[in-house]
């Protein structure tokens, strides 16, 4: 190859095939014959193949276990990427590795985050290991109603979560007034891998809801519901919808179903037991936006969501539901799935289209917004599951009834995920103006005394008890200096050490920054810092100071806020920071506490 | 130039007035302010990762980057107020925390105007150590001086040479900048061209020659001449700045406003003066 400079390592026939197998089922032939490549070579090539570079990476990573400077070869010369942007890609997730493993083993990921971390995660990993398991520590895999989690990295087998395999059980099955859940797990059951099970259900009357309303008819309707985002912004999904839809096309709509928020797993609940739903909800949004494409990025540690999805689309497809002329409306829609590999940031909208592209997940500076400059540079609607489900009752019954649904500044139901300390952990389904005290009380109430609750998320903040009676509101939240965020409520009791905790979130902030930003970069490793100090200063017995560390970390806090490019350094000392207020942490471990804190915060 | 209204903000409590088009940082240049900057270069396209150049814009709820950010009509800027100070503060700390900036002076001042305290952090903090890259006998690569703003990459990428011979790899604090594996760089894809080493902001890349000199405690810049002159090689044009110590060529750099280079040059005209000393 003449353009690009290659090294002399060469991929096996192993590596070749898994690579060609990708490229093949979305291209045609992998290779590219010169006189093809001296033709259209080059920049235009570039761009054509390199949304291919993640599956790529997938495709080796799964065939041998890790990408070798051989396999990245191969890659870099049929996708025309060069060597060391590949190399940087493949660099920035978690589950690819770039070392030869020296073992052909499945490997186990571990979730030590929270709920998990609480529930000896810790110590299933020593057992793991000890039994000659491979093994990885890993950051939160969103399924933490059923801790401690796992999820095994095949090797030349597919990826699979162990746990998907037992019946799924929703704590709220066939309760009357859920909405978004009302499909999952109720008797007799919708089948979430049959097309004609969805329909009988209902399912599509909302699509052709939206053909008798037109385009613009959907978005005002989304408008008038004032449905907001489910991810954490909370912005108004119709304002979005409406400033894509008068930009010129090509434009796209993005599902953003990397859900990777610790305490978070409503967006799998649903891809897994509604994926028609989700489906169905995205091409009324290619609809109304007037985009022809749309794409589903699933975090990769979600391999059952992803094959549920996937058989949706197909039949789907077979159903006449995508592709050209959908029901006899004229509008073509198709969707292609995307795995993540790993990486927390890509859940940030403009990081997860940089992530599509092949290119690094680092968010992109904005302005400008992805409505107007999106994936691959056009205008873009990207919602989540959760938000775009909602969409299909509004479509159904108008906006103004979603909207009487719930409170005036916080329309409809939603979903909140409860783990940690509840009698029974899961996925609960609320009308917007429920307590927390109402939402735990759902959920069997606290088991022991409770001592701090995790509202929103690793990118949330600390709540005590005192702050029951608050209303689960995007206005209730804000006006008590808290966040819904993705929806989580993780309990902790009086039994539970926060300060291990804290600092696991402080390391989770420091491992899934991308790097890019300096405030962020540097400032989410000194915050750990500050709170390895404090452990270790506790761990001898030492007085644990807290006033000029607290000084510190707010310095770090303010600056990580205001200077960072993105909300992963905006909210990455939120949590921490709510924990000293509060007291969490500081007090020393063990027996004779009594669940008051104490200590140097005081 | 553009024909297009030209755009009026306030920097600090003064109108000024900048094409459409123009940054906000044109925007304080025009209106006299001095703005730190790392990752910014005229001849770059702005990344805004180091975020040292950050400002507060009225209605803005986090700081914006002035490299990147377009100045609007009736925006209304302050950049020295309690905010700005603190994030430059903390850039410039947390720099200077992780990595040597002793050969990056204008940092050091910055760092100073706004009481940045790198050893605050104490003896504990990670840094980034890692053995010096000689591979060549043409530029060094000292990581422990790396402040990660990409503009190597950028002036290697589609910014100056479209070589693609490295890229940002890892994640988080854990982020280099590196060739594929980290294979060497003669058997990378570099081509010697040196942008990457005349953009470093840091001297984390460093001509062979200003390290050799620095090692034996030669390297005196307040003793070298810079000679403006056209690179003989080909009938591009290019313009070269010899900068010269001893009556000896220690390194060749091109004006950042030159109408041919924009400061780029290729191998020749970067490396190949040995015949002007006749060995």
């Amino acid at each position: 190859m003449a353009d690009l400079h290659i090294g002399v390592d060469r991929a096996t026939v192993a590596e070749r095939e898994a690579v060609d197998a990708v490229v093949a089922a979305s291209l045609g032939p992998a290779v590219i014959v010169e006189s093809d490549r001296l033709v259209r070579g080059g920049t235009a090539r570039r761009d054509e193949r390199r949304h291919l570079l993640l599956p790529a990476l997938h495709a080796l990573q799964n065939r041998v276990g890790w990408i070798s400077p051989g396999g990245l070869n191969h890659v870099a010369e049929v996708l025309q990427v060069p060597p060391a942007e590949a190399y940087g890609v493949a660099t920035f997730y978690e589950m690819f590795r770039v070392d030869d493993p020296g073992h052909d083993q499945d490997v186990v990921h571990v979730c030590v985050d929270g709920p998990c971390q609480i529930a000896g995660s810790a110590e299933r990993l020593a057992e793991l290991r000890a039994g000659g398991v491979a093994t990885h520590a890993s950051p939160c895999l969103g399924q933490c109603e059923r801790p401690v989690a796992e999820f095994i990295q095949g090797r030349a087998r597919p990826d699979r979560v162990e746990a998907d395999r037992e019946p799924f059980a929703l704590p709220q099955a066939g309760q009357a007034g859920l909405r978004l859940l009302r499909r999952i797990g109720r008797a007799p059951r919708v089948d979430p891998g049959s097309i004609e099970s969805y329909v009988a259900a209902g399912g599509y009357k909302a699509l052709a809801a939206a053909f008798g309303r037109g385009p613009d008819g959907v978005i005002e309707e989304v408008v008038a519901s004032g449905l907001m985002g489910r991810g954490g912004a909370a912005f108004p999904t119709g304002v979005k919808w409406r400033a894509v839809a008068t930009e010129p096309g090509p434009r796209y709509v993005v599902v953003n179903a990397d859900e990777s928020e610790p305490g978070t797993f409503k967006d799998r609940t649903l891809m897994e037991n509604d994926p028609f739903a989700v489906i169905e909800a995205t091409t009324i949004a290619g609809f109304a936006t007037g985009a022809s494409k749309g794409w589903i990025y699933v975090r990769g540690e979600y391999p059952f969501a992803t094959e549920r999805l996937a058989n949706a689309i197909a039949q789907a497809t077979e159903a006449g539901f995508l592709g050209r002329g959908i029901a006899r409306s004229g509008f073509d829609f198709e969707l292609e799935i995307r795995r993540g590999a790993g990486a927390y940031i890509c859940g940030e909208e403009t990081a997860l289209f940089n992530s599509i592209e092949g290119y690094r997940g680092e968010p992109r500076q904005k302005p400008p917004f992805p409505t107007t400059n999106g994936l691959f540079g056009r205008p873009t609607a990207i919602n989540n599951p959760e938000t775009l489900v909602n969409v299909l009752d509004i479509v159904i019954d108008g906006g103004a009834a979603y909207a009487d649904i719930g409170t005036e500044g916080s329309t409809g139901s939603k979903l909140f995920c409860l783990s940690g300390h509840v009698a029974r952990p899961g996925l609960y389904e609320v009308d917007f103006g429920a307590t927390l005290g109402e939402v735990l009380d759902l959920a069997g109430g606290v088991v022991g005394d409770l001592q701090a609750i995790l509202l929103g998320g690793a990118a949330g903040s600390f709540v005590g008890p005192d702050s029951l009676a608050m209303p689960l509101t995007f206005e209730g939240a804000r006006a008590a200096g808290a966040s819904l965020g993705s929806g989580v409520v993780m309990a902790f009791d009086s039994s539970v050490d926060l300060l291990p905790v804290v600092t696991r979130l402080a390391e989770f902030f420091r491992n899934e920054s991308c790097g890019q930003c300096v405030p962020c970069r540097v400032g989410t490793v000194r915050q750990h810092e500050v709170l390895l100090g404090i452990t270790a200063d506790r761990a001898v017995g030492a007085p644990v100071r807290l006033d000029d560390r607290t000084v510190l970390l707010d310095e770090i806090d303010r600056a990580m806020k205001d200077a960072s490019i993105c909300g992963l350094g905006h909210t990455a000392a939120t949590a921490v920071r709510s924990a000293i207020d509060l007291g969490l942490i500081g007090r020393p471990p063990g027996p004779g506490d009594d669940g008051h804190p104490s200590g140097g915060a005081s | 130039m553009s024909d297009e209204t030209p755009v009026r903000l306030s920097i600090d409590g003064n109108e000024v007035e900048v094409p459409a088009g123009a940054s906000v940082l044109d925007a304080c240049n025009a209106a006299g302010v001095e703005t730190p900057t790392l990752c910014y270069a005229e001849n770059l396209t702005p990344v805004n990762a180091c975020r040292v150049c950050v400002v507060e814009q009225e209605g803005a709820r986090t700081l914006v980057p002035s490299c990147s950010r377009q100045a609007e009509d009736g925006m209304v800027i302050e950049t020295d107020s309690d905010r700005v100070r603190h994030s430059r503060k903390m850039v410039l700390e947390f720099l200077g925390s992780g990595v040597d900036l002793s050969q990056a002076p204008d940092l050091e001042r910055w760092g100073a105007r706004y009481g940045a305290r790198p050893d605050r952090y104490g003896s504990g903090a990670e840094r980034i150590e890692e053995d010096i890259r000689i591979q060549d006998d043409l530029y060094i690569r000292d990581y422990d001086k790396c402040v990660l703003c990409y503009k190597c990459v950028e002036a290697c990428g589609d910014d100056a040479q479209h070589t693609f011979a490295i890229a940002v790899a890892g994640r988080g604090f854990g982020a280099r900048i590196s060739t594929e594996f980290d294979t060497t760089l003669p058997d990378s894809a570099c081509v010697y061209c040196g942008n990457c080493v005349a953009v470093c902001p840091t001297n984390a890349l460093q001509f062979k020659t200003e390290f050799d000199l620095r090692q034996a405690d030669r390297w005196k810049p307040e003793e070298q001449t810079v000679t403006r002159t056209v690179c003989s090689y080909c009938g591009v044009g290019c313009n070269l700045e010899l900068h010269v110590q001893d009556e000896t060529i220690v390194k060749v750099t091109s004006p950042h406003d030159h109408e041919v280079t924009s400061g780029h040059l290729c191998i020749k005209g970067r490396f190949g003066w040995q015949y002007v000393h006749g060995n």
